[in-house]
């Protein structure tokens, strides 16, 4: 989950580190308000979860308080990436002398944070990392150890940085690794992290994001951040179609039966177990198929969420059968995934063996599923079967698709 | 009538007014299949077919009192030999 800027600034500068006076604002009044506050030169940031802003007009300069009012009153109404602004940041201009980079984000190969640090702040690091690479340094460190400022100290001083510079450097980026720690966070950016003609240094911007999982053990922190229990923070607002999936997960606390992406194919999806799910969603679409939707089911939900859920994806407009899919499951019973798929076909007025392309999910209670999925004529496929051959015989099952259907457009990694 | 399409649950006249039995099967089934009514023992149909086949109910009930019926593998009856 993505924070705004000023969010970022707040967590950063709860944890010590230094920022310029700044101030957040909804109306071009209290942007005003702020600006005179600050008593000096300010930008105008516009406060949205997208990127590009400078070169949308986002981002604004403002000499005086009445010219920050009305840069502010422009930028609020600025649609960016599809946005419209939470606010804008009423930022103080600093003299700057030299810009550096301060990072951490979640390596997922190693499963380790990596701290990243660069004399070449100010620009996008994947650029200064591909151009300058000499200029970008990284350690990964510890999630169970506590984080020590010499680790810090000895990256830093990796880039040839000494002296007054060093020594004031160091706890900045160390408070920058901890509290991505505290905080679950999967990216904690300071960019720029600006040194001052003084020699002192301020975190000019900052990106945070902090695990989605992990909500619920930061419920302080949203809370101090006003930062409400609905509010998703995705690349896009959910459809009424994920909407409805949300629905359909929460009518019961037994298991997963949601996380609903809506795509516009004719091929619904019912798929899960420990990353099954983006391996059958991409097994379909190499095998040709049009997925109607993503989704994730496990953990044993009950037959109504199962059956809930089958009935949301088999209402979508454009679809035409749906594909239950899982890799071998061991916490969810075969059983009461068939019962829950079937009830929802019959349920609707459709024969089950007509609607389900394919129910290939072998594991625990696999007996009795296939009893009950032989029963309705369904086919299906025990394990011998591989996740791409159904994919391949669901895709075969339904054909191609005749016409798009209106919808979304996107990857499925987007979301999940 | 029930909706169940999977499992049907038979309960014997003997335990069917039997408020105490009634209570104990509410409390362990993990599906809520049994409800204690004011009458005694009543069946949820709407959760028929949430039944996990745990047999908590029949090891809580007298032999033979509480049958849990497969429908969708000819009628088998939980536990019965075949």
């Amino acid at each position: 989950m993505r924070f705004f800027e000023y969010e970022s600034r707040a967590i950063v500068a709860k944890a010590g580190i230094p920022v310029g006076k700044h101030g957040f604002a909804r109306t071009p009044a209290r942007a005003r308000e702020i600006a005179a506050e600050i008593a000096a030169p300010v930008v105008i940031k516009s406060q949205v979860l997208s990127g590009g802003r400078m070169k949308a007009g986002g981002v604004q300069f403002a000499d005086t308080p009445d010219e920050a009012a009305t840069h502010a009153e422009r930028v609020l109404a600025l649609e960016i990436g599809g946005h419209m602004p939470r606010g804008v940041l009423v930022d103080s201009r600093a003299a700057v002398q030299h810009e550096y980079y301060a990072g951490v984000v979640w390596d997922g190969i190693r499963k380790l944070p990596v701290l990243l640090f660069s004399d070449m702040g100010g620009i996008d690091i994947e650029e200064v990392a591909e151009r300058h690479p000499e200029h970008v340094v990284s350690a990964h460190f510890s999630t169970l150890r506590p984080f020590a400022d010499w680790q810090a100290k000895q990256l830093i001083s990796s880039l040839g940085i000494t002296g007054q510079a060093l020594t004031r450097l160091t706890p900045i980026v160390a408070r920058l690794a901890r509290l991505f720690l505290q905080y679950d966070m999967t990216l904690a950016e300071i960019n720029p992290l600006g040194e001052l003609a003084d020699g002192s240094f301020l975190a000019l911007d900052a990106h945070m994001d902090v695990e989605n999982e992990a909500r619920p053990r930061q419920r302080a922190l949203l809370a101090e951040l006003g930062v409400g229990e609905q509010e998703t923070r995705q690349a896009r607002e959910p459809t009424a179609f994920e909407l409805a999936g949300e629905e359909v997960d929460a009518q019961d606390h037994r298991g997963v039966a949601g996380n609903v992406t809506e795509f516009d194919g004719n091929l619904g999806l019912v798929i899960g177990a420990g990353g099954g799910s983006l391996t059958l969603f991409d097994a379909v679409r190499s095998c040709g198929g049009q997925p109607a939707n993503y989704c994730e089911i496990g953990g044993n939900p009950s037959v109504a969420k199962a059956c809930g859920l089958a009935k949301l994806v088999l209402t979508k407009p454009g679809v035409d059968k749906i594909a239950v899919m899982m890799s071998i499951v061991s916490n969810t019973r075969v059983d009461i995934v068939a019962r829950g798929v079937i009830k929802a076909c019959v349920e609707l007025g459709y024969d089950p063996a007509e609607k389900i392309a394919i129910f290939r999910i072998p594991g625990a209670w696999e007996e009795e599923g296939f009893k009950i999925l032989a029963r309705y004529g369904v086919d299906y496929a025990d394990r011998s079967v591989s996740l791409h051959e159904a994919a391949r015989r669901a895709v075969e099952r339904i054909g191609p698709q005749s016409a798009p259907v209106d919808g979304p457009q996107h990857d499925a990694r987007e979301r999940v | 009538m029930s909706a169940a399409l999977f499992i049907d649950v038979e309960v014997d006249d003997s335990i069917a007014g039997d408020r105490e039995l009634a209570a104990k099967l509410e409390e362990v089934c993990p599906v809520d299949i049994f409800r204690a009514g004011a009458h005694g023992l009543e069946i949820v149909s709407e959760n028929l077919d949430e039944c996990v086949l745990c047999r908590l109910c029949l090891d809580a009930s007298p032999p033979g009192t509480i049958r849990i019926v497969k429908l969708y593998d000819d009628g088998a009856v939980l536990g019965a030999p075949r």
